[in-house]
């Protein structure tokens, strides 16, 4: 049996751009599951994710996990790093999945070079075709304490309350990441998660208001 | 319950039980089987296997000039006694395939074991090969783990089968084993006597005579091997409840086959090559329908088919891509014609396309910025980062097909042009490290039949594309101690270059880069122009102070987005009259200062001088790069 006494698995599809962060975001909750007891799997399709193209990372955790792919329409939860990129993979959702998702942008040079058009207000597609978004500037509470950088950890404590186990398990995961290099960044870590965590539940209720 | 978890996540963080990629868990496994030399040359998806050996202790490993030379290094080290191990992506074969053809008939005295990782779904590369052809075609074992614990136990099981039937051994892996992380037992290193190099003409010299009477030999093996495959606990059953469809598959098909029926029987193929064909027709004979899921040509289906075996396969599933359970379950119920339950779905909404993009200051900017200025021109490229110059806003790269074909290809297009084309300049870009991959020959061949190319070598001391690894361009070995460098211009001189064309052009030097390219493509011989800046991803390159731009001075010309660096964005639209009728767009810029890392690239294509530096004490926030310590390292290194 599992930590969290669920036999079922659980899919949770983690998006955004070359750069971000979104494969080592992955990476934590898939250790975290693991130190759950979990059988894990995580696999990504990231074709040169080093260039700022489309990253997506499927996370797969249970008692056993077969395929490491998420199957389109059954990711429980849609993690997104970037504003469009939730958009993109808005279909890997299941119907009643959540998305948590930065409201920030990466405009990409083909859309500067007029190629193509940003969407408007992603958020408000993904709400206008059923979906539950809770949306927040992940981005800018990363500026604000100091380093763009923190945007992983933010967008990682935003999804802390939504996991079938404990944020702390998530928190402890990560800081003990950042306990092998610097005090300070423990520090700022702690404090990007608890940000993130809050945002999250922010937009939370500002969505069951809206409701 | 937080608590009670927390004490959990201490409990079962047992040790030797780790996250592993395919990659991580095969070098892994290697370091405990005793290999003694491991070679390679980096290649989507394979690159971090010989990556995470470069830290284990107690063996060699290196980064080889290409595959052909990696496997003949891994072979040498098996005629030694060694245990030895040699990676490669699966276009890397086609290279190496030479060497590989005729150690099969030899054989090997210490253990050798070859893995080729096919890219499936072709995420980073020039074409989609089935590198279990390579196991046919060599008469050599051939070994397909299904996920990343099984890449660990196979790749241990590949060095015993080796050393036992003197065969090197291919570890046959895609992108989906490669780059999945899963959870993985792992073990302790053995060390192992090594035997030595035994001089022996009639083995190790392949004249005629001599691999003439191996020949026997290796199809006696292969016969061998068949039966090894008909007994071997790689090949297994998973028994079904339900016998109507009966799957037979390898590798990661297999994981999709488990999840799409899990009520249907399924014959694992661990040992992929030779096939255990009784096995098989007696699996076969237990069941309704037999399907064979394989990624990705039909090699089982056809050969099972051969042996009178009735299966279905390739007449119902695609001949590309993954067999993920998405891909499966229609397909098999149209073979039964059955209809799938109703899911509701969730709407896919529209977004526009995010190719890969140059990074933020990457000196290739300027090259392809230039590039895009010359006329009349038919630019011959190749792989690397640099092939992403094809692309918008530069358009200005017109083929690639493999390592080091933009030499041959570019002497092709001037000996073949058509008579219209006459005056038509021909360009050939290549970067550092493909040049000296395979493109070296291919120069020299332009040199010695007298070819009208300029060839532009971009020398950015890294194989970027992989990740920046290193090369006999950037003066570090794989362990990034300093090596020795070739010298690129003294390179293409004993090539034959004349000294008068061969120059070396700071790449963010704009002027000069294209008067140079100009005067180069006027003269109507072999000329080089080497670029010399390092990858904006490696420790050489240093970050200088970023660039803004002033709102007041921006002209809304545009002229620095074609520059195609990913730092600079669109603030403003506008369409103006000119005064001679005409329309024109207007784009005004800012430049992201955050990402920025002053290369100066945008300030020459822009009139006004409206790009200043920042003053940098009063940013906000740290620069951030796109650095080469964002990409996952976590090696599981003991």
């Amino acid at each position: 049996m599992s930590a969290t006494g669920n036999f079922d698995t659980t899919n949770i599809l983690v998006v955004g751009t070359g750069g971000q962060g979104v494969m080592t975001a992955t990476e934590i909750l898939a250790e975290a599951a693991i130190a759950l007891g979990h059988d894990v799997k995580k696999t990504e399709v990231a074709g040169m994710a080093q260039r700022g193209g489309v990253v997506s990372s499927h996370l797969r955790f249970g008692p056993q996990v077969l395929s490491p792919q998420i199957t389109p329409g059954t990711a429980d939860l849609l993690l997104g790093f970037e504003a469009a990129e939730a958009m993109r993979w808005h279909h890997m959702l299941r119907p009643d999945g959540l998305v948590l998702m930065n409201t920030g942008r990466l405009v990409p040079p083909i859309v500067e070079l007029g190629l193509h058009d940003y969407p408007h207000d992603p958020v408000a597609e993904m709400r206008a075709a059923g979906t539950q978004v809770f949306a927040f500037d992940a981005s800018l509470i990363a500026q604000e304490l100091g380093d763009i950088r923190l945007g992983n950890t933010v967008m990682l404590g935003a999804i802390s309350d939504h996991l079938p186990f404990p944020a702390e398990v998530l928190e402890r995961c990560i800081l003990q990441r950042f306990a092998r290099k610097k005090a300070e960044l423990v520090e700022l870590n702690r404090r990007a998660f608890a940000a993130g965590r809050a945002a999250a539940e922010q937009a939370a209720k500002a969505e069951a208001a809206a409701a | 319950m937080v608590a009670e978890a927390l004490t959990m996540m201490q409990a079962v963080a047992a040790p030797g039980r780790l996250l592993m990629s395919g990659n991580e868990a095969v070098a892994r496994a290697v370091w405990e089987a005793g290999v003694r030399v491991a070679a390679a040359y980096p290649g989507t998806p394979s690159t971090e296997m010989l990556e995470c050996l470069a830290g284990y202790p107690d063996l060699y490993s290196e980064w080889s000039v290409n595959e052909k030379v990696s496997l003949e290094v891994a072979f040498g080290a098996a005629m030694a006694g060694s245990r030895s191990f040699c990676a490669m992506k699966h276009v890397g074969m086609n290279v190496a395939s030479d060497a590989l053809m005729t150690m099969t008939l030899t054989g090997v005295s210490g253990g050798l074991v070859i893995a080729i990782a096919d890219d499936v779904g072709l995420s980073s590369s020039q074409n989609e090969q089935d590198s279990r052809y390579w196991g046919r075609f060599a008469h050599v074992p051939l070994l397909e783990p299904a996920d990343s614990q099984e890449a660990h136990d196979f790749t241990l099981a590949a060095f015993e089968l080796s050393e036992r039937f003197e065969v090197p051994v291919i570890l046959r892996l895609t992108t989906r084993i490669c780059h999945v992380k899963g959870v993985v037992t792992v073990g302790e290193r053995s060390e192992r006597a090594v035997a030595g190099f035994t001089k022996d003409v009639s083995r190790w010299v392949m004249v005629p005579s001599a691999a003439g009477r191996r020949l026997p030999l290796m199809f006696e093996r292969e016969r061998k091997l068949r039966a090894e495959a008909e007994r071997s606990e790689l090949n297994f059953v998973t028994a079904g409840s339900n016998r109507r469809v009966g799957f037979i598959t390898s590798g990661p098909a297999y994981m999709h086959v488990r999840e799409s029926f899990p009520e249907a029987p399924v014959f694992k193929l661990g040992l992929s090559f030779p096939l255990p064909f009784d096995s098989l027709r007696r699996f076969a004979s237990e069941c309704e329908h037999v399907v064979v899921v394989e990624e990705v040509e039909p090699l089982i289906e056809t050969e099972l088919k051969a042996q009178g075996i009735a299966v279905t396969g390739k007449e119902i599933l695609p001949l590309s891509g993954e067999l993920s359970p998405q891909v499966l379950k229609p397909a098999l119920a149209a073979l039964l014609g059955e209809v799938l339950p109703e899911q509701s779905r969730t709407a896919p909404l529209k977004v526009f396309p995010r190719p890969p993009t140059m990074c933020v200051a990457c000196p290739h900017l300027g090259v392809y910025y230039t590039l895009s200025q010359l006329r009349n021109v038919t630019i011959s490229g190749d792989i690397g980062c640099y092939t992403l110059g094809f692309g918008q806003p530069w358009n200005a790269l017109d083929a690639c097909i493999s390592m080091g074909a933009s030499m041959g290809m570019a002497l092709g297009l001037d000996k073949g042009r058509s008579d219209a084309e006459k005056d038509r300049k021909i360009v050939a870009v290549i970067g550092d490290s493909t040049f000296l991959h395979m493109g070296m020959q291919g120069l020299l061949d332009i040199v010695y039949n007298r070819g009208n190319v300029t060839v532009l070598l971009l020398d950015n001391r890294a194989v970027g594309m992989t990740g920046g690894q290193d090369n006999p361009g950037s003066g570090r070995d794989i362990h990034g101690n300093e090596a020795p460098r070739v010298d690129f211009a003294h390179l293409v001189k004993a090539l034959g270059v004349r000294a008068e064309r061969v120059h070396v052009v700071d790449a963010y030097e704009l002027p000069v880069l294209l008067k140079t390219l100009r005067e180069e493509t006027k003269i109507p011989e072999p000329s080089v122009i080497i670029t010399s800046q390092p990858c904006v991803l490696i420790k050489d390159y240093h970050a200088l102070k970023p660039y803004r731009v002033l709102d007041d001075r921006c002209t809304g010309c545009g002229n620095c987005i074609d520059v195609g660096c990913p730092a600079i964005h669109v603030t403003r639209r506008d369409r103006v009259r000119k005064a001679s009728g005409r329309e024109v767009d207007l784009a005004f810029v800012r430049i992201e200062s955050a990402a920025c890392t002053g290369c100066g690239l945008c300030l020459k294509p822009c009139a006004p001088d409206a790009i200043v530096p920042v003053d940098t004490l009063a940013m906000p926030i740290k620069v951030v790069r796109k650095s080469a310590d964002l990409a996952n390292k976590a090696c599981g290194t003991p």
